[in-house]
């Protein structure tokens, strides 16, 4: 009902017969480029806002109210203050990775984006190894978040650098095994392939028990990745100041600010798109009268509804949850969640040889 | 078409850091001193270098993590032939996880998962 396809065709075809392929192709990069920043931009913009209002509410307090109404300009003038702060250098950082790191980490976020499938056609890339490819490509920020800490020569930030690459690369194996057990029942890991499968239901639902294992594992792991909520070792305010981006200033970093929370949302969207069905909307088997109504909403809906209610959760976890010791950290993962995860693995692949899934 | 995507979402990335701090080199005031350059140490002066070398225990956790996400590559073929193959795949499956995690069982035994 409703289908991008269509619309992206259109454009690509309005585009390739009035210009040369060149030029065609040029235009249509500057396109899926401004598209992918307006989008980049706004969201960033109003997570922060999200999570300032919603902190506030935790705390009872009123949050940001005073630019704009109930406050909803306050992370724009944010922005604009934090463009015209000095870019502090310190003397004996390492300049070039010092420069450096807000590019890798920003890359990394942005380049996971575009595989995220919002709603039918509206995918920037359709990859068939799709998973696979946003757990690659978001695990590379930890390497920009290394070398902020190590290049910046401040010993707050190489404690906050290593902390952070040793949990993100220990909650990489709980997200990868999480997703892992839902590709087992999908059978595929292009993205939009995974949706199709959910067509009667979605896996969380279909999956029985072991799918909701994998899916609370999911949401701990990834919380735990983007180095948010109880979690938060790396820049935890109160031992290290800000951990590895104690030394930048400005511009530089705002973008980690930002970076860490478009991870959030590449998190929740994942999430969303393997468990929850993506852009598919609602159904209750059998009861059409309900589920002719449901389909009336549309897909984008439906997809940043779903992403919207866990990105609130993992807010609720960080305002809610006090912080964990470096060793509770560690032994969670590799004494709790790695074993489940592999005897949930086992588990999975049995309900799908005996086919005891919906 | 999508190869280019790729190389556009890259750009597009690049062009926004970038684009930004060249925007804020010239718009915001550049004001160096040797206190503001120093790393900040809560103001005591800092003491002895900072890159030195880092307590083992991470060293280790990156080594287990290592062998466990190699594993978990090989996995990701088996996953998507799982339903097809069936029976055969399931067996092979519980052999690998078998040596995977008598592999956790042994690093837990040398008390590699313990902090200190």
């Amino acid at each position: 009902m409703y289908d991008f396809s269509p619309f992206i065709d259109s454009i690509n075809s309005f585009f390739t017969s009035n210009f040369s392929p060149f030029w065609a192709s040029v235009l249509l990069m500057l396109l899926l480029g401004v598209a992918i920043l307006a989008f980049y931009a706004v969201l960033g913009l109003y997570l922060v806002y999200a999570e300032r209002k919603i902190c506030a509410r935790m705390q009872n307090r009123i949050g940001p109210n005073r630019v704009g109404p109930l406050g909803l300009f306050q992370t724009i003038a944010d922005l604009i203050k934090l463009l015209l702060k000095e870019l502090i250098y310190i003397r004996n950082a390492d300049g070039f990775l010092f420069n450096i790191a807000p590019f890798i980490v920003i890359v990394a976020s942005i380049m996971a984006i575009g595989s995220i499938p919002f709603a039918k056609g509206l995918q920037a890339i359709d990859l068939n190894i799709g998973v696979l490819y946003i757990l690659a490509i978001s695990s590379m920020g930890v390497i920009g978040v290394l070398i902020a800490g190590w290049a910046s020569n401040s010993k707050y930030s190489v404690i906050g650098a290593m902390r952070s690459g040793a949990q993100v690369i220990s909650y990489e194996l709980s997200v990868g095994l999480s997703l892992l057990c839902m590709i087992v029942f999908a059978g595929s890991m292009q993205l939009s392939d995974i949706i199709t499968s959910q067509q009667d239901g979605w896996w969380l639902f279909k999956g029985h028990i072991p799918a909701f294992i994998a899916f609370v594992i999911y949401l701990i792991a990834g919380t735990a990745e983007t180095n948010r909520g109880p979690f938060d070792l790396a820049e935890a305010e109160s031992e290290l100041t800000a951990g590895f981006h104690t030394e930048y200033s400005g511009i530089k970093f705002a973008f980690f600010f930002l970076a860490e929370y478009m991870n959030m949302f590449i998190i929740a969207a994942v999430a969303t798109t393997i468990f929850l069905g993506g852009w598919l909307p609602f159904h209750i088997y059998n009861f059409t009268a309900f589920n002719t109504v449901m389909d009336y909403i549309p897909p984008v809906f439906w997809f940043f509804g779903k992403t919207a209610f866990i990105i609130y959760v993992m807010m609720w976890f960080k305002w809610t949850f006090p912080r964990l010791r470096i060793d509770q950290l560690l032994a969670l993962e590799w004494k709790y969640l790695l074993p489940i995860n592999l005897l949930n693995l086992v588990l999975i692949s049995f309900l799908t040889l005996m086919k005891w899934h919906f | 078409m999508e190869s280019y995507h790729l190389l556009t979402l890259f750009l597009t990335a690049v062009v926004l850091v970038g684009g930004a701090i060249i925007f804020s080199y010239y718009a915001a005031p550049y004001k160096p001193g040797t206190v503001k350059s120093e790393p900040y140490e809560c103001g005591i002066p800092t003491e002895g270098p900072t890159w030195i070398q880092f307590h083992v225990g991470y060293y280790l956790f990156a080594i287990i993590y290592l062998i466990f996400d190699v594993e978990t590559v090989f996995l990701y073929p088996w996953a998507v032939v799982m339903r097809e193959v069936g029976l055969s795949a399931f067996i092979e499956v519980l052999i690998f996880l078998t040596i995977l995690g008598l592999g956790l069982l042994y690093a837990w035994k040398k008390k590699a998962l313990i902090w200190e």
